[in-house]
């Protein structure tokens, strides 16, 4: 194994700011007090979680009542998607969403249709892009919620959220965008969007794993997620993860007021890694919108070879990446992104994703760049496929 | 995740290559599980004396398919024919469970090749 490591993963996830960890670490130790109690010590808990509430708001352009703090982004989604359907079930039993959704938003709806509730899996254009024409003609006199994802975490594709926004308010439909990825990469303003539930997440903008948060439009009516004590104004019960809700404040509070500079270096180092990558290898394509993507995300398919190969070449160097090929993900079915934008099955298997981050250097594109092409070259030798093209 | 043997034949592929006018070719799976394996045989007086492969799959497919080949060459069809998977992956200190699938591409391989190696025999 290499001793060097060049991390070009962080669409998985990110490292914990040294800030962040700073500001969590007394909230394990001297200041553990438990938020619901009246002592000083717990006073102390209450005001860090009303403090980091108040940043996330900030971050979106919401009201500080209107965050609610999960396990995560995964818990957000099933809370947003699941609580609405509930509390709109003698109102309606239809629900949009798109193909391309994280498992997440998809499960969940999959989940719903065994309760009786009906579900359009709206498709996406070849770069992966939803239409709004399409959200529009699929809304049904019964739909009470249309759920698309802000931003895609395999080919980071950036959907057309605001106009969605104005669609779903034009008809009355409640809109849930799924923001994991957008958080901390893009301007989030909730009003301007005309979103009424977000679903965030804090380690993907370099906060701690473990902690999320679900946005919910103030006057919107959610069940209770989690029954028992009275946390979250009682919808969402358990004793608060208070160092993670600190440290989701502080990483977010950094993360939007970089976000420019951040996305600025981002984009260099995709552009650069996406030109070098189409000048350097033969038989590759770029998955995704070249433009309406994630500042960081790049996302291509090689001829003739499968990704978890390549993954563990990569890994034998040092450079840690992620395939939506069956082998890396344990299953048995290629990603659901990749068929959804119609790539054939051997061009799914052979997708790798590169999502790079604050601490990634030119140096790291550079290196990529260099090693990269003989590792397709020695695979593509191995493979009954390529036939010396 | 693999066995350092796995990691060394997936970075070290024996036998790699093709054979021309192979007197035995067998190719097994396909492009939508994402493996495909396709294995050349040079034999005489029904001994395996070369043996080559091609493999499109993940690491433990091309490791099965370098190990595979090793453990037939030289032996006769009726021994080689007696290579399980599970051997195979015995061989390779192990695969993980999901992977035990890429090891009876290897299995499946062979034994196709030395079909159409009997076959194009009996066809003479």
């Amino acid at each position: 194994m290499s001793d060097r490591l060049i991390y070009l993963d962080h669409g998985a996830t990110t490292p914990v700011r040294a800030e962040v960890l700073e500001a969590m670490l007394p909230y394990f130790s001297e200041k553990y007090g438990n938020a619901s109690s009246i002592y000083s010590i717990a006073k102390e808990s209450k005001v860090a979680i009303d403090k980091a509430r108040d940043k996330v708001a900030t971050s979106i352009g919401a009201k500080p009542k209107e965050i609610y703090f999960t396990s995560g982004g995964t818990e957000a989604d099933n809370w947003a998607i699941k609580g609405v359907a509930h509390q709109n079930r003698d109102k309606g039993r239809h629900i949009i969403t798109t193909s391309i959704e994280h498992h997440a938003v998809l499960y969940t709806c999959q989940y719903l249709e065994k309760e009786g509730f009906n579900i359009t899996y709206l498709p996406v254009d070849e770069k992966g892009i939803v239409s709004p024409r399409q959200v529009e003609s699929a809304i049904r006199d019964d739909t009470v919620l249309i759920s698309v994802m802000f931003a895609n975490n395999e080919i980071g594709t950036i959907q057309p959220i605001e106009e969605i926004g104005k669609i779903a308010k034009e008809y009355g439909v409640l809109f849930h965008t799924d923001a994991v990825q957008a958080v901390g990469n893009l301007h989030i303003d909730v009003e301007e969007l005309g979103v009424d539930l977000l679903s965030m997440s804090a380690h993907k903008f370099y906060g701690p794993k473990g902690v999320g948060a679900l946005y919910v439009r103030d006057g919107i009516k959610l069940g209770s997620y989690l029954h028992g004590g009275a946390q979250e104004r009682g919808k969402r019960a358990s004793t608060e993860n208070v160092p993670g809700i600190v440290g989701m404040g502080t990483a977010i509070e950094i993360a939007t007021s970089n976000i420019d500079s951040y996305n600025k270096k981002l984009l260099e180092l995709r552009e650069m890694t996406i030109d070098g990558v189409l000048a350097k290898i033969p038989h590759v394509r770029l998955n995704g919108d070249r433009e309406r993507r994630l500042p960081g995300n790049v996302n291509f398919s090689f001829e003739f070879i499968e990704g978890e190969s390549l993954l563990l070449m990569l890994d034998m160097v040092g450079i840690c990446a992620s395939s939506g090929s069956a082998c890396a993900s344990g299953s048995l079915d290629p990603s659901h992104v990749l068929l959804a934008i119609g790539l054939p099955h051997e061009l799914a298997h052979g997708s790798l994703r590169f999502s790079f981050g604050k601490d990634n250097t030119k140096k790291d594109a550079e290196y990529l760049l260099e090693v990269l092409p003989d590792m397709v070259e020695r695979l593509r030798q191995l493979s009954p496929l390529y036939t010396n093209k | 995740m693999y066995s350092e043997k796995v990691m060394d034949h997936f970075m070290h592929p024996r036998n790699a290559g093709e054979i021309e006018n192979a007197d035995g070719v067998g190719e097994v799976g396909n492009a939508q599980c994402g493996d495909i394996m396709k294995v050349y045989l040079a034999i005489e007086d029904d001994i395996i004396v070369d043996v080559k492969f091609k493999t499109f799959g993940c690491a433990a497919a091309i490791a099965t398919s370098s190990m595979a080949t090793e453990l037939i060459k030289g032996k006769t069809i009726d021994e080689a024919l007696q290579v399980t998977n599970k051997a195979v992956a015995e061989a390779l200190d192990g695969l993980p469970a999901i992977k035990m699938h890429c090891s009876l591409l290897a299995e499946q391989a062979i034994k196709a090749a030395i079909e159409d190696y009997l076959n194009k025999k009996d066809g003479q």
